[in-house]
């Protein structure tokens, strides 16, 4: 079967507002969806190749879900919204804390005024959720600024969080229950009776928030709010003037975006780290996220995953081809070729192709709707 | 079918003055829009033209004057409060969202009547669903009229000029505006593409009873479409009346040919 | 008295490394004026100029060469690489991005940052180099009015001459020279500059050429305070809250933000430091720079923006 839309008629505006109006599309995703939720668990289940050892669960797909899924969060904000933001690890951070401390149990002493608020530890699922929406609290508070401060300005104040929130957390022993080192471990994952602990469970958890996240965020982008985001984005003014308040639609994209990165930041500390201190929420992890949204794609859901993907499989393939070649390099010398392989590709992309692989997927798509007759 | 011309006032400016540091853009302008017309602003370059509509729809916040629309006087309004209002507004460069497609600048206009929230449109479910839908439909007829069916989800950015023009009308038409401003909404259009927006103009005014203000610098479009004008010359109203009547203005002449001192 | 002095002490060490500050803002202020674009990697430049001076200087010393001349020829071979990067970055970025908005051309910038770190540490390596260019001992002054006198430090006096022969150097620079007035011409308006015949490619060439000089005089100094190494990028992006505060288009303005931030974080440091925790200067400046955009968003020194439709 050819991809083609021809004979696809569309006779409902439904129809036409599906996020993949052509047939193709759709039995491929169903596919993707089908290896992902029954045939990844199977084969890492039974150890059978690629899955041999837990390495490609562990190394590659979880760490894969997790920051797609704060790549999306980072690009509510800086793709469709505008707005740049060099603060998304410290976002992840107060979601990774605020979920530890409530899932530890959060004891404030008023000293001086004679009480003490208590709130006894809460189920995991909740204090994820809670780290999640504490983060969107802190996102809204620093996207104030926004609304009087536009572009290169506002990096600024997203830098101020990310470097206040390295310290808070690094420096006030409250926020690491008083941990000597500095370092904390996750509770257990616990899901109503049902705890998490191999791989191929932590996995399919993430699995499943990241589908229903993504699904949830796929939703907003291309319901009137996120119109107004990109409406923004594009031409604030005239924004403006066809009635979208600049305050509602800019905070919004903050508190979305910030609770999406909040949540991926618990979900990479609870499921994936395990125990972590602030240095994994690093104004590095900042800018490998923007890094993400620009290479996959500024404004594209899917271009999250992609960019996820992509920085997450240069350094193991910097690793793995030399290797193989007989010409090991350092880790050292790894590093600065990421660096620069990176670099590069950002500039060349924001000068070809603003809108990413996402785009030159799509690009391909349509070419592909013509094959093999072009004209 | 015509609205009926009533001779409500819609709009009234006040004594207005507008001035950037030494530059003063407005002197002391008094206008009015009735219900229901085709109003038409013109003037040298330069006259305040597109400032008095900045001032009308809140971008500009005047020195002096006050702005009466719809029986509510103020001195000033942000440009959402406008909106809300009801006064749509298109411009002279285009203000249209690039990166988004044909169909979503006219979605984007319907954001005023969007009665579902965050949570509500996150789960796009049931209500929620359903208003979009009413929205894409109402959006579709706007479409329609305009004819621009085939370019609907095209981004706009790679749009000729003339059918980004037409896309920004439907955006203004989309908020169902009570008083449209139109800032030269034929500039750099050729003949054929001049004579479609006029005709979607006095559609507009008819079918849908839309009041209209134009900027227009072509003047056989001016005196064909209007039921009224008015003058601008350096910030200041030097003629206001019926077609006709500018025409033979004394003034209007010498401000247009310039005079010999 | 020893509570003024040691007061004293805190405010003209910070206004010292805030000098410093200042160094790594001209740098940014001058990219900014001439093209609008908001270089993140000013501090990758700081790092790259320092790396390549005080590696070629250690090679030519460890090869027999007089310290007076390995100095002068890894200060030459620095600007060298200065120049290439510039070219680079004029040539392969910023050209082909001309008329993209701000966000595109920081976000690049961001790039270049990354490309500039790599690229540096493959070919000059990535540990710590100690750099002796300035005297590093103390001086201690007014011993007669407060007891042990106010101790300065004579790298940041040699730091605050070089800023100011820096400044009266620029400023000589864009008054005088033809080069220096079509840079401003650019700064206004780089189409009409384009109209008239300047040669808007070769005068962006000159800034980043510009920035990147001033960003190995930074480096000459940062180097014999801390070393030459990687940490200096992050010292470096304080130049951005430095910036906003004083304003993103003023020289003045770049020198003053880096005093006010430099003695502010030091104070903060002394006097709020020990009641939080301690560590309050890695984060001072850019919580003071956003109180300053809520306030200010023009900066101290910036001028206000009317936007136009």
């Amino acid at each position: 079967m050819l991809y083609r839309e021809a004979g696809q008629f569309k006779t409902t505006y439904a129809e036409d507002m599906a996020i993949f109006p052509i047939r193709q599309d759709r039995i491929a995703l169903a596919i993707l969806l089908g290896i992902a939720f029954i045939g990844v668990p199977l084969l890492a289940t039974f150890h059978v190749w690629p899955f041999g050892s837990d390495y490609l669960l562990w190394a590659i797909l979880l760490p894969f879900l997790i920051l797609a899924l704060a790549a999306i969060g980072t690009n509510i904000l800086v793709g469709y919204c505008g707005q740049i933001s060099l603060g998304s690890g410290a976002f992840m951070a107060i979601g990774a804390y605020s979920a530890y401390k409530l899932a530890t149990g959060v004891h404030i002493p008023f000293a001086w005024l004679g009480f003490a608020i208590s709130i006894p530890p809460l189920p995991v699922l909740a204090s994820i959720l809670l780290g999640g929406l504490m983060a969107a609290g802190v996102g809204i508070l620093f996207g104030i600024p926004s609304l009087r401060i536009k572009g290169l300005y506002l990096a600024v104040a997203t830098l101020a969080a990310q470097f206040f929130f390295d310290w808070a957390f690094l420096r006030i022993p409250w926020f690491t229950n008083y941990a000597p080192s500095g370092s904390v471990n996750a509770p257990a994952l616990d899901f109503f009776g049902l705890v998490v602990r191999t791989p191929v469970e932590r996995y399919l958890l993430c699995l499943l928030f990241v589908t229903v996240m993504t699904v949830l965020a796929k939703n907003l982008v291309r319901s009137n709010l996120g119109r107004q985001w990109m409406a923004i984005r594009d031409m604030d003014i005239a924004a403006e003037l066809i009635g979208i308040r600049p305050l509602y639609a800019k905070l919004t994209a903050f508190a979305v975006s910030s609770f999406i990165v909040g949540v991926a930041g618990a979900l990479w500390a609870f499921v994936y780290l395990g125990s972590w201190e602030p240095l994994a929420f690093s104004i590095d992890r900042s800018l490998q996220l923007l890094f993400m949204v620009i290479i996959g794609g500024l404004g594209s859901i899917m271009g999250s995953f992609v960019g996820a993907a992509f920085i997450l499989i240069v350094p193991i393939m910097l690793n793995l081809v030399p290797t193989e070649l007989g010409v090991p390099l350092s880790t050292q010398t790894i590093t600065h070729l990421e660096f620069i392989i990176f670099g590069s590709l950002i500039c060349y992309l924001l000068i070809k192709e603003p809108h990413g692989f996402a785009r030159l997927i799509s690009i391909g798509k349509e070419k592909l709707r013509l094959w093999p007759f072009p004209y | 079918m015509r609205a009926p011309d009533t001779n409500e006032i819609m709009l009234q400016v006040d004594g207005i003055a507008l001035a950037f540091g030494g530059v003063r853009a407005l002197r002391d302008v008094t206008f009015n829009i009735r219900r229901g017309e085709i109003r038409a602003i013109i003037g040298p370059n330069g006259a305040g033209k597109t400032s008095l509509l900045n001032v009308v729809n809140g971008f500009y916040h005047p020195n002096h004057g006050a702005i009466t629309f719809k029986g509510r006087t103020r001195a000033r309004m942000q440009p959402f409060e406008a909106a809300r209002g009801g006064i749509a507004r298109t411009f002279q460069n285009v203000a249209l969202f690039k990166g988004m497609s044909a169909l979503d600048n006219i979605m984007a206009g319907r954001t005023l009547k969007v009665r579902r929230g965050l949570l509500w449109q996150m789960l796009r479910y049931g209500p929620a669903l359903a208003e979009e839908r009413e929205h894409r439909h109402r959006v579709e007829e706007i479409i329609d009229f305009l004819e621009i069916e085939a370019i609907r989800k095209v981004p706009v950015g790679r749009l000729p000029y003339g059918l980004q023009k037409r896309v920004e009308l439907g955006r203004a038409l989309a908020m169902e505006p009570d008083l449209l401003l139109l800032d030269e909404p034929m500039a750099g259009m050729n003949l054929e593409e001049k004579e479609d927006m006029s005709r979607f103009i006095i559609d507009v005014n008819s079918h849908y009873g839309t009041t209209i203000a134009l900027i227009e610098h072509d003047m056989a479009v001016v005196m064909d479409l209007s039921d009224r004008v008015a003058v601008l010359d350096h910030g200041i109203k030097i003629a206001d009346g019926t077609p006709d009547e500018v025409k033979k203005s004394q003034a209007v002449i010498e401000a247009y040919l310039g005079v010999a001192h | 008295m020893v509570a003024l002095g040691q007061f004293l002490e805190v405010l003209i060490g910070g206004l010292m490394s805030g000098v410093l500050y200042s160094l790594v803002a001209l740098g940014f202020v001058l990219i900014f004026k001439a093209s609008g674009v908001f270089n993140y990697a000013q501090g990758a430049m700081v790092l790259l100029a320092g790396l390549a001076m005080v590696r070629t200087l250690d090679l030519l010393v460890a090869n027999g060469f007089p310290p007076w001349a390995a100095i002068v020829l890894g200060i030459g071979f620095a600007a060298v690489i200065m120049a290439a990067t510039a070219w680079l970055i004029e040539r392969f970025v910023i050209g082909p991005l001309v008329n993209q908005d701000g966000l595109t051309l920081f976000m690049s910038t961001i790039g270049v940052t990354f490309v500039i770190e790599g690229a540096a540490e493959m070919i000059f390596g990535s540990d710590v180099y100690p750099l002796r260019l300035f005297p590093t001992d103390a001086w201690f002054v007014l011993d007669g009015l407060f007891p042990g006198g106010i101790l300065i430090n004579k790298l940041d006096v040699w730091g605050a001459l070089i800023a100011g022969i820096l400044v009266a150097g620029l400023a000589i620079f864009f008054q005088r020279t033809k080069t220096g007035r079509a840079l401003r011409a650019v700064a206004d308006d780089h189409l009409a500059a384009h109209s008239v015949g300047i040669p808007i490619n070769w005068i962006w060439f000159v800034v980043w050429l510009v920035a990147g000089l001033v960003a190995l005089v930074a480096a000459t100094v940062w180097g014999t305070k801390l070393g030459v190494q990687f940490s200096i990028t992050f010292l470096a992006l304080k130049a951005l809250p430095v910036l906003i505060i004083g304003g993103l288009t003023s020289i003045p303005g770049a020198i003053a933000g880096g005093l006010i931030v430099g003695a502010g974080e030091k104070i903060a440091e002394v006097y709020l430091g020990p009641s939080v925790g301690g560590g309050i200067e890695y984060w001072f400046a850019y919580v003071l720079a956003l109180a300053v955009l809520l306030v200010r968003p023009q900066g101290l020194f910036g001028e206000r923006i009317i936007e136009r439709i």
